[in-house]
C-alpha cells in the first residue's frame, strides 16, 4: 500500500489506462500544454503527444460534442470540463444527448466516455464557479454519475470509468485533491454503482459521498471520543444509486444523517431520505436529518462562503439530534 | 454518371415522395405520432449527395430524415415501422421519425435538437482522425441551424482540427416559419463558412445531378486535403414545417412556384432528353415503388409493437 494524494491517485488511473488502450485520449481546455488547471494532467502532454491529449478551444458544447462522436464511432475520450460550472454551457450534451443516444436509437450506439469535472465550493471563486451539482446530473437515466472520497476510490472507480462502454460523469472536489490515502499496490479496479461502508458503526448511519466523506469522517472521529459509533457509508456512485449498504445499515442503527455539499432542497439528501422511508421505514427510531450547503449562492468572502458550506460541527450537531 | 445508377437515383427520390406521402396519410389515421417532418420538395439533396459518398464515409443528419435513412440503404420496411413505432423498426420503435439511424450503413441518426448534432458530426470525424484513416463524415443541417452556437463550435473545431467534415447546409429558406433574412445576419449561409477560413460551395437543391456533382467536388476535398468544407445547397420544402404546421409565413402561390421546380419532375426530364431512360422504364419504376411502399406499410403494421420489457432495454450497454 502507498500512501498518495487525490490528484496523484486520478493521474495514475489516467496514465495507466493510456498505457494500456490506444483508444483512450484526453480532450479539454488546457490539458496539455498547461497540464491541466488542477495539475491532474501534468506531463502528458510530453508523454503521449498532442494527439492522445488534446487542447481545445473554450467550447464546452465542441469539447463534449466532440466526445460523444469520437466515442459513438469506437473511441475512448476523455473529456475534461475546467469545472463541472462550465457543464451548464453543454448540458444539453451532458444531460440530453449522451444519455439518450443508446437508448433511442434501440441500442446501436453505444457512448464509451468519461466527462471529468471539477465541482465544489470552499476556494472563493464566487457563486459561479463553486457549485455542488450533482444532484441535477443524477437525476437523468443513462447517465452515470460517480463522485469518489477517497484516493483509492477515485482510481479504482476512474479506472472502471474508463472501461465502462457507458457515459460516465466523473466528479472531483477542487478542494481535495491534496487529499491523502493508501491505495493498493498494482492494478486495480473498483465496479461502479457500489456503496461502501468507509467506516463501521452501531449508533447512527451517516449516508454520504465526496467532500461529505472527509466531512463525516472527521464528525466520527470527534464522537467516537464522546462514545458514540458511527457508521459512515460513502456512496461513490450517485447513478446508479447502491442502496443496499444504506439500508443494510440503517436496518441496524434505525437512525440516519445524510450529508452532502449540495443544496438541500431537491438534493441527494432528499432521495436517499425518501428511499429509506419507502424501503425501511419500518426500521426508523428518529427523524433523518440531511446536513447541506445553505441555500444561496455561494458568496466569495471567506466567513460568509464557510457558513454557508456544511462543516463537522453541523454533522456532530446532527447525529446528536437524531440520538435524542 | 453510369445510366444504372442514374436510374437508381431516380428510383430513390420517387421512394422517398411516395414513403412520405404514405407516411402523411398513417399519419392524418393517428398511426403514426409525435412529430413528423416531411422531405418532400428536397429529395434530390440528400439521394445526389449520399450517392457521392463511399461506403465507408458516414452521414449524420437532424430530424427531417426519411430521405436520408432511404438513401443510406434503409429499407422501406424499416423506416416505415419505425414510424409506426414498431419493433421491427430501424430504432425498435424508441426513437420514432426523429431518430432513425443503422451504423451498419453508416447513419448516424437522424438527431432532433437544433443544430445539436454538428459538434457531434465534428466528433465523427476526430475518432477516424484520431484513428488515421481518410473517411468523410457528411453532416446535414438546415439554415435554421446555423444561428445557433452549435454550428459555430463545431465548425471552428473542425477547421482547427483539420477534420474531415463535409458540412451541408440544405437552405430551404425557412426555420420552421422565420425566414432565412429574418433570423440569420447573412442570408447566404455559405458566407458564415468564410469566417472559419473553411472552402465553400454552392449548389441548385433542386437538381439530383448538379447536387451529386458538386458533392463529389466537395467530398474529394475533404478527403485529400484533410479539411472541412461547407456546402449550401439550395432547396425548397413543399410541404410544412412538420404535420402540425398552418403555414401562416408563406404564400400558397410561392409554393406553387417553387413546385414547378419539383426535383423528380427536373431529373424526368432529364432522364428522357438525354435518352438514358424511356418513360415507360420510369413509369415502372414508379409502380415497383407503390408496390414496394405497399409493402412497407403492409410490414409495418403486421409487425408486433415492442415487449414491454423494451422500456427498460438499452438505458446503458452495461
Amino acid at each position: 500500500m502507498a500512501k498518495i494524494t487525490m490528484r496523484e491517485a486520478i493521474s495514475q488511473a489516467l496514465m495507466e489506462e493510456m498505457d494500456r488502450d490506444p483508444a483512450v485520449f484526453i480532450l479539454g481546455e488546457e490539458v496539455g500544454v498547461w497540464g491541466g488547471t488542477y495539475a491532474v494532467t501534468k506531463g502528458f502532454y510530453d508523454k503521449y503527444g498532442a494527439a492522445r491529449v488534446k487542447d481545445t478551444p473554450i467550447a464546452e458544447n465542441a469539447i463534449i460534442g466532440a466526445a460523444i462522436g469520437a466515442a459513438m464511432q469506437g473511441q475512448r475520450p476523455i473529456a475534461e470540463l475546467m469545472t463541472i460550472n462550465f457543464a451548464f454551457s453543454a448540458m444539453d450534451y451532458i444531460v440530453n444527448q449522451a444519455p439518450k443516444l443508446h437508448y433511442m436509437f434501440g441500442g446501436q450506439f453505444t457512448l464509451p466516455m468519461v466527462i471529468r469535472a471539477v465541482g465544489g465550493g470552499g476556494r472563493q471563486l464566487g457563486a459561479t464557479h463553486s457549485q455542488t451539482p450533482d444532484a441535477v446530473f443524477a437525476h437523468f437515466p443513462g447517465l452515470k454519475v460517480v463522485s469518489p472520497g477517497t484516493p483509492e476510490d477515485a482510481k479504482g472507480l476512474l479506472k472502471s470509468a474508463i472501461r465502462s462502454n457507458d457515459p460516465i460523469l466523473f466528479i472531483e472536489h477542487a478542494t481535495m485533491y491534496q487529499v491523502r490515502g493508501e491505495v493498493p499496490d498494482g492494478e486495480y479496479t473498483i465496479p461502479i454503482g457500489k456503496s461502501k461502508i468507509q467506516r463501521e458503526g452501531k449508533d447512527v448511519t451517516i449516508v454520504t459521498y465526496c467532500k461529505g466523506l472527509e466531512l463525516s469522517m472527521k464528525a466520527a472521529e470527534e464522537l467516537s471520543k464522546e462514545g458514540v459509533e458511527v457508521e459512515v457509508v460513502d456512496l461513490r456512485t450517485l447513478r446508479p444509486l447502491d442502496m443496499q449498504p444504506v439500508l443494510e445499515s440503517f436496518k441496524k442503527t434505525n437512525r440516519a444523517v445524510v450529508v452532502e455539499e449540495g443544496w438541500k432542497s431537491f438534493g441527494v439528501g432528499s432521495e436517499i431520505v425518501s428511499r429509506i422511508y419507502e424501503e425501511a421505514f419500518d426500521y426508523v427510531d428518529a427523524p433523518i436529518i440531511r446536513v447541506a450547503q445553505k441555500e444561496v449562492p455561494l458568496p466569495y468572502n471567506r466567513m460568509l462562503e464557510q457558513a454557508a458550506l456544511p462543516q463537522v460541527p453541523d454533522i456532530v450537531a446532527a447525529v446528536k439530534e437524531v440520538l435524542k | 454518371m453510369k445510366k444504372e445508377l442514374q436510374i437508381d437515383l431516380y428510383h430513390q427520390m420517387v421512394l422517398i415522395r411516395r414513403v412520405e406521402e404514405r407516411g402523411a396519410e398513417l399519419y392524418q389515421q393517428g398511426k403514426i405520432g409525435g412529430f413528423m417532418h416531411l422531405y418532400i420538395g428536397q429529395e434530390a439533396v440528400s439521394t445526389g449527395l449520399i450517392a457521392a459518398r463511399e461506403p465507408r464515409d458516414r452521414v449524420i443528419t437532424a430530424y427531417r430524415d426519411h430521405g436520408v435513412a432511404l438513401n443510406c440503404g434503409i429499407s422501406a420496411n424499416e423506416v416505415m415501422a419505425e414510424l409506426l413505432g414498431k419493433s421491427t423498426g430501424t430504432s425498435k420503435g424508441k426513437g420514432g421519425s426523429m431518430h432513425m439511424a443503422d451504423t451498419s450503413k453508416n447513419m448516424w441518426g437522424g438527431h432532433a435538437i437544433v443544430g445539436g448534432h454538428l459538434p457531434i458530426a465534428s466528433g465523427l470525424a476526430l475518432g477516424d482522425q484520431y484513428a488515421g484513416n481518410d473517411n468523410v463524415t457528411i453532416c446535414m443541417f438546415g439554415d435554421g441551424a446555423t444561428n445557433i452556437g452549435y454550428f459555430h463550435e463545431a465548425l471552428n473545431l473542425a477547421k482547427t482540427w483539420g477534420l474531415r467534415v463535409l458540412w451541408v447546409c440544405e437552405n430551404n429558406k425557412y426555420g420552421m416559419g422565420t425566414t432565412v433574412e429574418r433570423a440569420s445576419a447573412v442570408s447566404e449561409i455559405r458566407q458564415k463558412a468564410e469566417g472559419y477560413g473553411m472552402k465553400n460551395g454552392q449548389a441548385d437543391g433542386m437538381d439530383v445531378m448538379k447536387v451529386y456533382d458538386a458533392a463529389k467536388e466537395a467530398i474529394d476535398f475533404v478527403r485529400k486535403q484533410g479539411q472541412p468544407y461547407l456546402l449550401e445547397v439550395d432547396t425548397y420544402r413543399f410541404r410544412g414545417h412538420s404535420m402540425g404546421d398552418p403555414e401562416r409565413y408563406r404564400k400558397q402561390e410561392e409554393v406553387r412556384k417553387w413546385e414547378e421546380s419539383d426535383p423528380i419532375g427536373i431529373f424526368r426530364k432529364q432522364l428522357l432528353e438525354k435518352k438514358t431512360a424511356t418513360a415507360k422504364a420510369l413509369d415502372e419504376i414508379e409502380t415497383h415503388v407503390d408496390e414496394e411502399v405497399a409493402k412497407a406499410v403492409e410490414f409495418a403494421e403486421a409487425s408486433p409493437e415492442p415487449a414491454l420489457e423494451e422500456l427498460y432495454a438499452d438505458i446503458y450497454a452495461e
